[in-house]
């Protein structure tokens, strides 16, 4: 983080437009953000290149505030619009940014399409275990048995992993990390982004001023501290007995495979045999 | 555009189409394409010859023929295909692909074009171009698949939520299909909308002998590209005539595109005044330009005593009805509109002036007749006849024929 300065990271944001920010005080998407921002600062990858698309709620926000090209979509659709810009510009970066509803409820068919094509989206999904958007109704990640203003008597349903569901679809690569981690938030970001793939990054973070009242999780620094206590590496996860491990955010690369070909790479060499095929004249027809 | 039955720009006029369309002409120009071809095929043939480079699409009957050929036809040009999880998926992938700067596709029915309705109202708040076809099967729900019906009227005009405006044409033959679908393309380029073509199930599947128009004689509108530089670029510039250009993603641009209301650079806003700007730029691109927009063939209406006013494929049975009935020296005439929304206001308004009684006929139970009876509110004694159908069965001339007989 040390790396890139606070004046560096406002040359990447539409910083006299569109701020103040829409987010509550002790949300952990402007942690996120700047942990992105940090990451593509330090990669130099230029402002045309980068495409942010959201859907709906907190998180998808975002790419209003950041100077890159940037689209806000409907809920739980960005993936696909993501996939209509990607499949038509591959040479751009296309991020998406999306919560744990947009992108495991409404928008989980297009979560795990994209997943299975391997296009090359980075997907950061911050999973704040709620719909903050609209006052704090349960999510696919609400844990069981916790409180939501529509499970009053706490929630039955069972939660998503949703690094497992990546992993399940055909995602290759596939991360998981914390708002309170910044720094690794940053690394893991720019590993995605660099990996020729689909690439889902799970960002756990704090909504305390829903969430976390309702549950009784304390104040934002304690929620923070709570996420720096019961996360774990994915290295130490190996060496730990199963009892030291259970329950814990376990953080890290949870599965990188650079073997299966992406997406707009394959439909460009589909292009190109045909072209072939068409000059070399074995198929007239064509 | 090369028809002869566009408006011209002035009054809201029409024009007469002497010719039938029973018997195709016997090839004589070896230079005119002769082809048999099926309306979906004209749909792919036309949006290729358009320009098209990117379709997303899920199948359903009976409009996968057009995402089949497609399939075929795309990557041999380099444009992108691709099949998507569902249709919801499918018109989101063609909008952000056209905000990419791609000319985009999407072909559907009923079921296809209900889940679609979100995306095709996210467009038209982000004037976004792209083209929807809808091959209309019989409903509701899963309804009768493979049988005709003109059930989308209405949807294709308020299916999506709020107020939005809406393109919608509707050829009668597979020639006419191919040449909306190339209207289609140039009026969503031009005014920055999602424009959907309404197929009936029978013109999606059948064959017919057409003549390829000459791609000459088209007139290609592509959309209009920003000329500033990139910070004073507003994404919703508007002129007089409410048309703005449109920048595209990655060319160093940086815009904002939101489905919140928004202002004129694209940023969400809930200011009154300008959420009014943007609904007001929404309307009046269509109204004011209705001329340019509004298509309507007139059929043998100069002395018509009685009308018909009828669209897609059922216009062709009420031309088979009103020729017979002419033979007969019934004064009965034909009115059609090759664009259903906005609705042809003044030219039914002129119809209903000089005829006593209008006879329409639709596959459904009734949704453009309440157009053509809002009209007939300003004239007291206009008398609308109805024949409606909504079982899978077309319309035949013979029922037409003799709605007619019994008026006159």
């Amino acid at each position: 983080m040390a790396n890139v300065s606070q004046k560096v990271v406002h040359q990447y944001l539409r910083h006299n437009k569109k701020f103040p920010n829409v987010w509550c005080a002790g949300c952990s998407i402007g942690i996120v953000l700047g942990s992105i921002i940090r990451g593509i600062a330090e990669l130099d990858i230029p402002k045309d290149d980068i495409m942010m698309v959201s859907g709906i709620g907190c998180s998808s926000r975002m790419p209003v505030y950041v100077d890159f090209n940037s689209l806000h979509t409907l809920h739980g659709r960005p993936i696909a619009f993501a996939t209509g810009i990607k499949a038509f510009k591959p040479h751009m970066k296309v991020i998406v940014i999306t919560g744990d509803g947009d992108a495991t409820a409404i928008g989980g068919n297009h979560f795990i399409h994209a997943a299975r094509r391997n296009i090359d989206l980075t997907v950061v999904v911050i999973n704040n275990h709620i719909y903050g958007m609209t006052g704090g109704q349960y999510s696919p990640t609400t844990p069981s048995g916790d409180f939501a203003s529509t499970c009053p008597y706490g929630n039955i349903d069972s939660p998503f992993n949703i690094c497992n569901l990546a992993i399940g679809a055909g995602a290759t690569y596939v991360a998981r990390s914390t708002a309170f981690h910044a720094l690794e938030v940053q690394n893991l970001f720019k590993e995605a982004i660099l990996h020729h793939g689909y690439s889902v990054l799970e960002v756990i973070s704090a909504c305390p001023v829903i969430y976390g009242r309702l549950n009784k999780k304390g104040s934002a620094s304690r929620m923070m501290e709570h996420m720096r206590d019961n996360s774990i590496s994915v290295k130490a996860v190996e060496k730990l007995p199963p009892e030291q491990t259970e329950n814990k955010i376990i953080r890290g690369v949870i599965k990188h495979d650079t073997n299966l070909p992406e997406y707009t790479a394959r439909y460009a060499q589909l292009v190109e045999n045909l072209r072939e095929k068409r000059d070399g004249g074995r198929n007239e027809d064509v | 555009m090369g028809e002869k039955k566009i408006i011209p720009k002035g009054k809201q006029k029409t024009t007469t189409s002497k010719k039938t369309l029973t018997k195709p002409v016997k090839p004589k120009d070896p230079q005119k394409r002769w082809v048999l071809m099926q309306g979906n095929e004209a749909v792919a043939k036309a949006a290729i010859e358009v320009g098209l480079n990117f379709f997303a699409g899920y199948p359903i009957t009976p409009s996968t023929e057009i995402a089949e050929i497609l399939s075929e036809e795309l990557p041999l040009r380099g444009g992108s295909y691709i099949q998507m999880e569902d249709e919801i998926a499918s018109i989101c992938a063609i909008i952000g692909a056209s905000l990419a700067g791609a000319k985009a596709l999407t072909a559907t029915s009923g079921p296809g074009f209900s889940l679609m309705q979100e995306g095709i109202g996210f467009a038209k708040i982000t004037e976004t171009p792209c083209v929807v076809v809808n091959v209309q099967r019989a409903g509701p729900s899963t309804g009768l698949p493979t049988k005709p019906s003109q059930g989308d009227m209405m949807q294709s005009r308020w299916g999506s939520h709020g107020d939005s405006p809406a393109i919608v044409l509707y050829p009668d033959s597979v020639r006419e299909t191919y040449e909306l679908t190339i209207r289609a393309f140039n009026l969503s380029e031009k005014y920055r909308t999602c424009v959907v073509l309404l197929l009936d199930e029978v013109l999606g599947h059948m064959r017919e002998a057409i003549c390829l128009p000459d791609m000459s004689k088209f007139r290609i509108v592509n959309r209009l590209k920003p000329t500033v530089p990139p910070e004073w670029y507003k994404h919703y510039d508007e002129d007089q005539k409410y048309l703005s250009p449109l920048a595209s993603y990655g060319e160093g641009y940086r815009f904002h595109v939101t489905g919140l209301a928004h202002d004129v650079y694209g940023f969400p806003t809930n200011k009154p005044i300008e959420v009014a700007t943007m609904m007001k730029r929404l309307k009046k691109k269509i109204t004011q330009n209705i001329r340019d927009i509004v298509q309507i063939e007139s059929f043998m209406m100069e002395d018509a005593k009685a009308a018909v006013f009828a669209v897609g494929i059922i216009a062709r049975a009420a031309k088979s009805a009103v020729l017979a009935a002419r033979k007969e020296g019934f004064k009965v005439g034909l009115l059609r509109p090759l664009t259903i929304w906005p609705f042809p206001d003044d030219a039914v308004r002129k119809m209903l002036k000089n005829v006593d009684t209008v006879i329409v006929p639709e596959m459904n139970q009734g949704q453009l007749v309440h157009e053509v009876e809002r009209l007939t509110k300003e004239k007291e004694d206009s008398d609308i006849k109805k024949i409606q159908k909504a079982n899978g069965e077309l319309i035949t001339p013979n029922e037409i024929y003799k709605k007619i007989k019994k008026v006159l």
